[in-house]
Order: C-alpha cells, then sequence, then structure tokens
C-alpha cells in the first residue's frame, strides 16, 4: 500500500503572540490536498493570523508548520510555492493589468513574449480577456478581484490563499465570485485556503471549514456536518442561527441537563392543543415577536421554562395575515428528538 | 446680518470662492510674482561702466556677459553642487524615510519625525557657523578623524586642487558637508509622504509572488517612491543652488550664484547683471522639472 500524501499544510501546536495576546493558541491543522478549505470566525480570532503565518509574512511564536511535509516555518514568502489574494487586493498602481499578473513571472525572469502569453491566458480563465493594458485604477472593484487572483495564480502555486477577497464586493456580485471560485478552484485543481467571517459564504463554497475563536480552532468538519451538529455553542451560534436550551427544559426533554441546540427551522409551531408524535418532543410558549419576511416568517417564542426561541417557518400556505395574527397567542413548539444535538457547557 | 451674509454667499458659491482667493491670488501675482517680472525686465538693461547708472533701454548685453569663462565657471560649480548634494541628500534620506515609514512603531515614529524637523527650528545662520567650528581645522570633525587615524585620508582628498583646501572648513568638501545637512530635511519629509502612502501589502504582495527584497525595492518601491525623491529634490537642487551665506562662510570663497548675485547687486552695484544671474537658476530648474517629467515623476501625483 501506498502512503497517503502528504497534506498541503499542516500545523504542529503552532502559536503566535502579539505582547500578551495570543492571537494562535497551539493549533493543529491538516489541510488536504486539492481541497477548498475555509478558516471562519469573527474578527480577531486568529483566522487571518494562521494564513499570514501560512504565507510568511508572520513567523510562528512556536510551533512548525508543514507544506506537503516541508517544514516552511521559518522561510520568507518568496520562497514559499503559497500566493496570497489580498483583502485589499494589493494590485500594483503603477504597473498596468498584464504587468500585474505577469508579475510572479517577471520577478523569476521568465522572457517578456512568454510573460505576456501566459498572463493572457490566466486573464482569460478569470475573465478579463483584452484588459491587459488597463491601469487597476481604470478597473471595478469585481475586475479588481479578479486580476488579484490571476496574479495570485499564475505561478501555479501549490496552495492559494484567498484574505476576505470578497469583503469588499456588493451582494450580488459576491455571489457570483463565490460560484466562479469554486468553479476555478476545481479547473486548476489547487488547494484553496479562504479566510471568511461570513458562515453563509463558507458553507456555499468549502470542501470542509475550521472554526475559530479567540486563537484556537473549535471544530473541523465539512460544511453539514458543522451546520448539523455543532460541537460548542459558539459554533452553534456563529454558524446559522441557533437556539441553545440547558437547563430544566433541557432536563424535562432529554433526562440530563447538558445544553444542547436546535436550528430554527427544526422546530414546528403547532397549536398548544396538539400532542408531539412518538419521537418528536415539544414544549409551551408564548409568541412574543413576529417577523414576516416574505419567503419565511421568523417567531420568537418565550417557552415556559424562560428560553427564546427562534422559529422560522415557510409561508407556505399562509399569508401575512395570518402570520402576524399569531403574535400574542399560546403555541406548542414540535421538533423531531434526532434535530437536537449537544453541544455541552 | 451675519446669517444674511452667509445664506448671501451660500447662494453665489463663485462669489464666496473670489473673496477667499481674492487675497492671496493678488499677494501672489503682484508681490511674488510682480518682483520676479521687474527682475526679469532689468535682466535686460544694462550698465553704464563709466557713471555707473542703469541705462532703461532693450539690450542683451548684460545676457552676454553671463557667458563670460568666469561666469560660466560659477554657473557650473553651482549645478554640479546642486547635484551632488540632492544625491547625497537622496541616497541618506531613502533609508530614514523608509524605516520611519514603514516599520517604525507610531511613537517611535513621531519622535523620528521630531528629531527629522528639529534643526529647523534653530536659526540657518547659526547652524552655519556653528559648522564653521566642526569643520575647522582644530575642530571636532578633524579630531575624531585624527582619533579614528584617518588623517591620512582626509589629507589626500583635502589635496585635489578642485575640491580640497587647506582644511575642511575652507574646501568645497566641507561646503557639500554642510549642504547635505542643512537640506536633508527638505528631502526626508516628501519621501517620507511618499512612502507613507505605500500600503504594506504591496509590498506583501511582492514577496509572496516571488520577489526577493531587492526585487521588490526596484519594482515596487521604488517606483512609487519616485514622486516624492524627485519633490525633495526640488527642495535640494533650487536651495542649493540659491544659497549665498553658506558659501560665504564656507568653502574658499569661490563665487556661487547666489554669491554672485549678492555682490553684483550689492558691492558691486550692477542689478541688471544680477538679475540676470538670477534668470539663470531659473531656467535651470525648468529644464529640471521638465527632465523629472519625461521621466514619470509626476504621473502618481
Amino acid at each position: 500500500m501506498s502512503n497517503p500524501p502528504a497534506p498541503a499544510i499542516r500545523f504542529d501546536q503552532v502559536s503566535r503572540h502579539f505582547g500578551d495576546v495570543k492571537a494562535v493558541d497551539l493549533v493543529n491543522l491538516e489541510v488536504r490536498d486539492g481541497e477548498f478549505f475555509s478558516m471562519l470566525g469573527p474578527s480577531g480570532s486568529g483566522k487571518t493570523t494562521c494564513l499570514r503565518m501560512i504565507a510568511g509574512f508572520d513567523r510562528p511564536t512556536s510551533g512548525q508548520i508543514f507544506l506537503y511535509g516541508q517544514d516552511v516555518s521559518d522561510l520568507p514568502p518568496y520562497e514559499r510555492d503559497v500566493n496570497t489574494v489580498f483583502q485589499d487586493y494589493a494590485l500594483f498602481p503603477h504597473m498596468n493589468v498584464a504587468d500585474n499578473v505577469a508579475y510572479g513571472l517577471m520577478v523569476k525572469k521568465v522572457n517578456k513574449s512568454e510573460r505576456m502569453r501566459r498572463a493572457e491566458e490566466m486573464l482569460e480563465l478569470t475573465r478579463l480577456a483584452g484588459f491587459g493594458k488597463r491601469k487597476p485604477s481604470q478597473l471595478s472593484g469585481g475586475q479588481r478581484q479578479r486580476v488579484a487572483l490571476a496574479r495570485a495564480l499564475i505561478n501555479h502555486p501549490k496552495v492559494l490563499l484567498l484574505d476576505e477577497p470578497l469583503g469588499a464586493l456588493d451582494l450580488k456580485l459576491r455571489q457570483q465570485m463565490q460560484v466562479e471560485l469554486k468553479s476555478i478552484q476545481q479547473r486548476v485543481g489547487i488547494t484553496f485556503i479562504f479566510v471568511t467571517h461570513d458562515q453563509e459564504e463558507a458553507l456555499t463554497m468549502s470542501d470542509r471549514i475550521a472554526v475559530f475563536n479567540e486563537g484556537k480552532i473549535c471544530q473541523v468538519g465539512a460544511p453539514a456536518e458543522i451546520y448539523e451538529r455543532p460541537a460548542s455553542p459558539f459554533v452553534a451560534g456563529f454558524v446559522g442561527t441557533s437556539n441553545l436550551i440547558g437547563g430544566e427544559v433541557a432536563k424535562r426533554l432529554t433526562g440530563s441537563d447538558t445544553m444542547f441546540s436546535i436550528r430554527p427551522e427544526k422546530i414546528h409551531l403547532g397549536k398548544v392543543e396538539s400532542q408531539p408524535e412518538a419521537d418528536m418532543v415539544s414544549v409551551e410558549g408564548v409568541v412574543r415577536d413576529v417577523v414576516y419576511l416574505g419567503l419565511f416568517t421568523r417567531y420568537l417564542v418565550e417557552t415556559e421554562g424562560g428560553n427564546d426561541l427562534v422559529v422560522v417557518e415557510q409561508n407556505l400556505k399562509t399569508t401575512s395575515m395570518d402570520v402576524l395574527s399569531v403574535k400574542g397567542q399560546k403555541v406548542r413548539l414540535l421538533w423531531h428528538r434526532d434535530h437536537m444535538n449537544p453541544v455541552g457547557g | 446680518m451675519l446669517n444674511r451674509a452667509s445664506t448671501y454667499l451660500y447662494r453665489r458659491p463663485r462669489l464666496a470662492l473670489a473673496l477667499l482667493l481674492g487675497p492671496p491670488m493678488m499677494y501672489m501675482v503682484v508681490v511674488y510674482l510682480g518682483s520676479l517680472f521687474n527682475l526679469l525686465v532689468y535682466s535686460f538693461y544694462s550698465l553704464e561702466g563709466f557713471t555707473g547708472l542703469i541705462v532703461r533701454k532693450f539690450t542683451l548685453s548684460t545676457y552676454a556677459q553671463l557667458f563670460e569663462p568666469a561666469n560660466l565657471d560659477i554657473f557650473k560649480r553651482t549645478t554640479m553642487m546642486a547635484a551632488a548634494v540632492t544625491f547625497a541628500d537622496a541616497l541618506i534620506a531613502f533609508p530614514l524615510a523608509y524605516y520611519t515609514a514603514k516599520f517604525a512603531s507610531p511613537r517611535l515614529k513621531t519622535w523620528l519625525v521630531i528629531a527629522i524637523t528639529m534643526p529647523l527650528w534653530s536659526s540657518y545662520l547659526v547652524r552655519v557657523y556653528a559648522w564653521k567650528l566642526i569643520l575647522a581645522q582644530e575642530g571636532i570633525l578633524s579630531w575624531f578623524i585624527n582619533l579614528l587615524h584617518l588623517d591620512g585620508v582626509l589629507n589626500w582628498l583635502l589635496g585635489f586642487e578642485s575640491i580640497g583646501g587647506s582644511s575642511l572648513a575652507l574646501s568645497p568638501i566641507g561646503l557639500f558637508i554642510v549642504f547635505v545637512y542643512i537640506w536633508l530635511p527638505y528631502m526626508i519629509l516628501p519621501v517620507l509622504t511618499s512612502l507613507e502612502r505605500v500600503p504594506k501589502s504591496l509590498l506583501e504582495a511582492s514577496g509572496d509572488l516571488g520577489a526577493k527584497p531587492l526585487q521588490t525595492f526596484r519594482a515596487v518601491i521604488l517606483p512609487l517612491a519616485f514622486p516624492g525623491v524627485v519633490a525633495g529634490s526640488i527642495f535640494t537642487f533650487s536651495l542649493t543652488l540659491g544659497d549665498f551665506i553658506a558659501p560665504i562662510v564656507l568653502g574658499n570663497s569661490k563665487f556661487f550664484i547666489g554669491m554672485a548675485v549678492y555682490s553684483y547687486q550689492g558691492t558691486a552695484g550692477n542689478i541688471p547683471l544680477a538679475a540676470a544671474m538670477t534668470m539663470g537658476p531659473i531656467v535651470i530648474m525648468i529644464v529640471y522639472l521638465l527632465l523629472a517629467r519625461r521621466l514619470g515623476a509626476f504621473d502618481a501625483l
């Protein structure tokens, strides 16, 4: 049997301290060859610092970073086979688009005609053919984004790092770029490491996600796994909306007072006199607030145990008049026992 | 009343602009450019050699005098000095400005900027005379050079006829050192400003794409900081061209443009020749700026 391929990136007990602040604290991590890997977390959670350490802009205070088995912890950026798409794009303002894209080849002293040919290829890949002669200042945000991507891909890096690259784009463009990034990644077959604070973005594009908080990784897994089975209250709250239920109510429903999470869309809003089926559980409550959102309605229900639960129901048969009339009424919340997910804490 | 006036001006933005810009523009045009124009007019007059009176009749004879070997020598000497000073200032200023802009902590940066500008707080004359003492035969610099047993090198340098002299204070080398010192802040500040406008992510991107530090410097930092260097060189170059005090106090008393102007209009009373001489630096600066524009120094402005 042959050895399994070395992971694209491996963190071995990596820490990065800035003075007293532990930006990254004893992180262990493996990114597989060829996957689209997202680092998700709020700002200041250490995800960008991890990315910068992979790129070589920052060095770990302790621990080691491996790129396909090679220890790169102390290598300068220009000796690492990784490239970065920056949050602010970082295009060179004094060069035109083609020269920007070809920069990685220029510093490797590839001759001019070869450089221009490959730059044009890259611009075609990112659907910017014919823009080579323009200056970055003459491009829109989305186009600059593509130039930055083309520039980072021209050296065929082993790993491509993307630091919140879609943050500055408007919603429509962002969604379009998400699809495009994913398809480019599949076409070039390079490992992508994508840093974002947008959970929806991470869920849409990633093969796997690492959720960061306070310098540590809370959970690593496929999007569905992260969403359906959050391992901690933090993950449950950060990725999508979650209801956390603990204490007395948890004890009555599950027999233990371990906290569990339940997603708003898994809860069914029923009449107070309805009876739960065999594998369902239920609590009574009063609807405190109703927000009609067109496609669905969000209810805020205060349960008997004093928990506020968010419930989301699609407006399949109901109108806005129907749903708004529920406000202030007593209801019964029902959900499937399997959808409860213990989160500890 | 005041309220009505501001409403009135709000509705007439052009009038408001004229009132705001009028006085300074008047000053600029009348006092500043006017006197320069006056100078230009005088440069086309001539001096009656016998009576020492100014003949107010158009002539090019004053300009012809500029092309006498002695005067050409003055232009050559001054321009070479200005170029050397500018070059040395750029060389010294760049690393200092680069460190201050890109690596110093905000606190240290404040202190560095204060340190850079501090010499400007004291009188120019005092500093020039202070340098005369520093550079004197028995001065602190000679003492220090002797301490390093480099007096042989110093004497060798002073031995050159064109740049040497009996001591540093009395040689063009000493004058050069003082010029470099005096105009240095005027080079550092514009370079610092231009480097501060270069985002750090550009330098990271360059390294990320495989450029070694020297390549990053040549392909990214230098082109983006170049307008700052040119701005600084305009200061150092033109200030050296026009200065007349330092060459009077220091050096081997060979004429520089400023000195010549000073003595023509003062002792000699030859205002037309002084005026014509003043046009020299102006023409040199115009040529310099055109060259700088050719090199693309103002593209990024």
